[in-house]
C-alpha cells in the first residue's frame, strides 16, 4: 500500500479546520497545543464515527443475534482488520484490542510469567518511560528473573554496543520503545530485533510515540510484539492495540478472566477461547476501537510521508528559533528524532517556565515525563517538552518562543 | 498584638486586587518567592520535603513562644512564591489557629488553579503539610 498514491497536498490551515479544539482560547489566549506527545487532538471526522456509533449502532458485539450487535460486530472487526493492514500484520487474530499501550505491556509481561525461570534475564532500555519498568520489576519479582539495563549516551541515544554486551541466552525478553516520549529519540528497532533473535529473545516494543509518526511494517521489523495508543493517533483515549505474533500469543496464558475469552465453561473445567478472544475478556471498548480505525483513516488522507515532512520542517524551525534564546539547552539531540524538544533554560525550573506559558495559552509538558531514569542522568529535575503536530504551525512556534522569551524576563 | 491568620489573608487578597493582568499577579508572587524567608540548610533534608510536587518544596517548623514559625524553600520560583504567601499567613501563630484556618483566599486572589488537587505543584498537600506540623505541636503543647 503506497502512502504517496493517497497524498493531498499539504495546507495546515485546512487541516487546522478539522480539529475543533483548535480554535478555543486558553486564558484569554489562542490555544497553542504542544502536547502531542502527551495526547494527540481528534479531528471532526474521528468525533463524527465516535457520536454515530452513540447514536446509531451502539450495542454488545459477539454474542447478540440482533442486527444492531451484528453491525457492531461487523464495524469493529473491520477495525481491526485495517489495524491489521496499517502495522501490514499478517493475521488479523494477531491484533488483540487493549485498553491503551499499559495494558499491552502488561499483558505479555504477566504472560511471560508462566514462561520465565529464576536467572533469566530481561532487558530493558534507559530511554523508558518509568511507569513501564514497573511491569517488569514485578515479573522479575514473582519469577526470580534479572531487569538489566541498556544505557544511553549524552545524545539521549541507546548504545547499542552496550546492549550486545548485556545480551546473552539468558536474555528472554528485550523490552524497549520505538521513539523515546521524553526526548523523541528513534531507537533503531530492526537492528535490535534481528540481534536479539540471535539469542532466542523476544523483543517487545512499545509504539506509542511512534505510531503517530512513523508507519510501522511490523512483518518487516519481525518483531514479537508490538503495542500503540489510539489516543496519541488522533483517535480517542482508552483504547490501543497489542500486536503479537500468533506463535507468541499462544504461548502466554490469558490475562484476564471474563466473558468473550472463553469457549466452554463448567466447573470442572474451562476452554480458551480462540485468539484474539482469549485475550479480550468482558464487553471492549468497541466505539474506541472503530474510532480507532477512522483515526488510522484521516491519518493517511494525509499521508505519513507527508506528515513526517512537514514536521521535521517544524521541528527544524523551532529547534533553531529556540537556542537563539540565551541559556537555552536541548535534551536529546540524537540525529533521528521525532518533532519533540525537550529543553531547559540555565537557572530556570522547567515548572516554572511551563506555567508561564499556559498562562500565555501555550500547553507544554513540564516534569519529568515519567522517565524519571533519563532526568537523573542529566541531573535534572525535569525539562519543558513542546512535542509538536502537522496541525501546528510555524506562527505557533514563533508565539513559544516570544512566551518563552517573556517567561524568561518575568523569572530572571 | 500580632493580626489573625484572617487578617493577614485580608490584607494578602487587598494586594492583589490592585494587579489589573495576571502577568502582574506572577511577577508580584515571584517577588514574594524571592522574599521567602529561607529555610537554614540543614533542615534542606529529604524528610522535610513535600511529596506531590513537580518542584522540590522544603518546609521546617519551630515553635517559639508558643508560636509556630516556618521556613521553606523551593528550586521553582513561582511555588517559592506560593509558599511564601501560605507561609506569611500561617508563619508565627499559635497552632491551634493554623489547625483551624482556611484557604478561601487564595481563589480571592485569581491563584485558585493552584488548589486544584490534580496540579503539579501540590498546594493542597503543602497546606496539608503545614497543618499536620500545627496538629503534631498542637499535641505538645497540650
Amino acid at each position: 500500500m503506497s502512502i504517496a498514491t493517497n497524498n493531498i497536498a499539504f495546507n495546515v490551515e485546512e487541516i487546522r479546520k478539522d480539529f475543533p479544539i483548535l480554535e478555543r482560547k486558553v486564558n484569554g489566549y489562542p490555544l497553542v497545543y504542544l502536547d502531542n506527545a502527551a495526547t494527540s487532538q481528534t479531528p471532526q471526522q474521528v468525533i463524527d464515527v465516535i457520536v454515530n456509533y452513540y447514536s446509531n449502532y451502539n450495542a454488545n458485539i459477539h454474542r447478540g443475534v440482533h442486527s444492531l450487535s451484528q453491525e457492531a460486530t461487523d464495524k469493529y472487526e473491520a477495525a481491526r482488520i485495517k489495524i491489521q493492514h496499517h502495522f501490514n500484520v499478517k493475521k488479523a487474530h494477531e491484533i488483540i484490542f487493549t485498553s491503551g499501550t499499559t495494558h499491552g505491556i502488561n499483558l505479555v509481561a504477566s504472560g511471560f510469567a508462566s514462561i520465565l525461570k529464576k536467572g533469566d534475564e530481561i532487558l530493558v532500555s534507559a530511554l523508558e518511560h518509568h511507569s513501564n519498568i514497573v511491569p517488569w520489576q514485578m515479573l522479575c519479582e514473582k519469577t526470580g528473573a534479572i531487569l538489566k539495563v541498556i544505557p544511553m549516551n549524552e545524545q539521549g541515544e541507546l548504545i547499542y554496543e552496550s546492549f550486545e554486551k548485556l545480551l546473552s541466552e539468558k536474555t528472554k525478553i528485550v523490552f524497549l520503545n520505538h521513539v523515546s516520549n521524553a526526548l523523541g529519540t528513534i531507537n533503531p528497532i530492526k537492528k535490535i530485533i534481528d540481534k536479539a533473535h540471535t539469542k532466542g529473545a523476544a523483543v517487545l516494543i512499545d509504539g506509542a510515540q511512534a505510531a503517530p509518526h512513523i508507519k510501522a511494517d511490523l512483518q518487516a521489523l519481525d518483531v514479537d510484539f508490538y503495542v500503540v495508543s489510539a489516543h496519541k493517533m488522533y483517535g480517542p483515549t482508552g483504547v490501543g492495540v497489542l500486536y503479537g505474533k500468533e506463535e507468541w500469543l499462544n504461548k502466554l496464558p490469558p490475562y484476564q478472566g471474563g466473558g468473550e475469552m472463553i469457549a466452554t465453561v463448567s466447573f470442572e473445567k474451562t476452554t480458551y477461547a480462540e485468539l484474539p478472544h482469549k485475550f479480550e475478556a468482558g464487553t471492549p471498548n468497541i466505539c474506541g476501537g472503530i474510532a480507532f480505525a477512522a483515526a488510522i483513516d484521516y491519518i493517511d488522507s494525509i499521508g505519513f510521508e507527508t506528515i513526517a515532512r512537514y514536521e521535521q520542517e517544524l521541528l527544524n524551525y523551532a529547534t533553531i528559533k529556540l537556542n537563539e534564546i540565551e541559556g537555552m539547552k536541548f535534551y536529546g539531540t540524537s540525529r533521528e528524532k521525532t518533532a519533540v524538544i525537550s529543553f531547559n533554560i540555565e537557572g530556570l525550573h522547567p515548572y516554572d517556565i511551563g506555567t508561564l506559558l499556559d498562562k500565555m495559552g501555550i500547553a507544554v509538558r513540564t516534569g519529568h515525563h515519567c522517565a524519571q531514569p533519563i532526568m537523573d542522568f542529566y541531573k535534572i529535575p525535569g525539562t519543558v517538552r513542546a512535542s509538536f503536530s502537522f496541525y501546528n504551525t510555524k506562527a505557533e512556534i514563533d508565539r513559544l518562543i516570544e512566551a518563552v522569551k517573556k517567561a524568561k524576563s518575568m523569572l530572571a | 498584638m500580632n493580626k489573625t491568620i484572617q487578617e493577614i489573608q485580608k490584607e494578602i487578597v487587598e494586594e492583589f486586587a490592585m494587579f489589573d493582568d495576571w502577568m502582574q499577579r506572577y511577577e508580584y508572587m515571584i517577588e514574594l518567592g524571592k522574599a521567602l524567608p529561607l529555610i537554614q540548610d540543614k533542615y534542606k533534608i529529604d524528610e522535610n520535603l513535600i511529596k506531590g510536587c513537580q518542584s522540590k518544596v522544603w518546609v521546617h517548623a519551630e515553635l517559639e513562644d508558643e508560636k509556630l514559625v516556618f521556613t521553606a524553600d523551593s528550586d521553582a520560583i513561582i511555588t517559592k512564591g506560593i509558599v511564601a504567601i501560605l507561609i506569611r499567613t500561617f508563619s508565627n501563630h499559635h497552632p491551634s489557629a493554623i489547625i483551624e484556618a482556611n484557604t478561601n483566599f487564595i481563589d480571592d486572589i485569581g491563584l485558585k488553579e493552584h488548589l486544584s488537587p490534580t496540579r503539579a505543584n501540590g498546594l493542597v498537600s503543602m497546606v496539608k503539610q503545614l497543618k499536620m506540623y500545627a496538629v503534631a505541636y498542637q499535641t505538645q503543647l497540650n
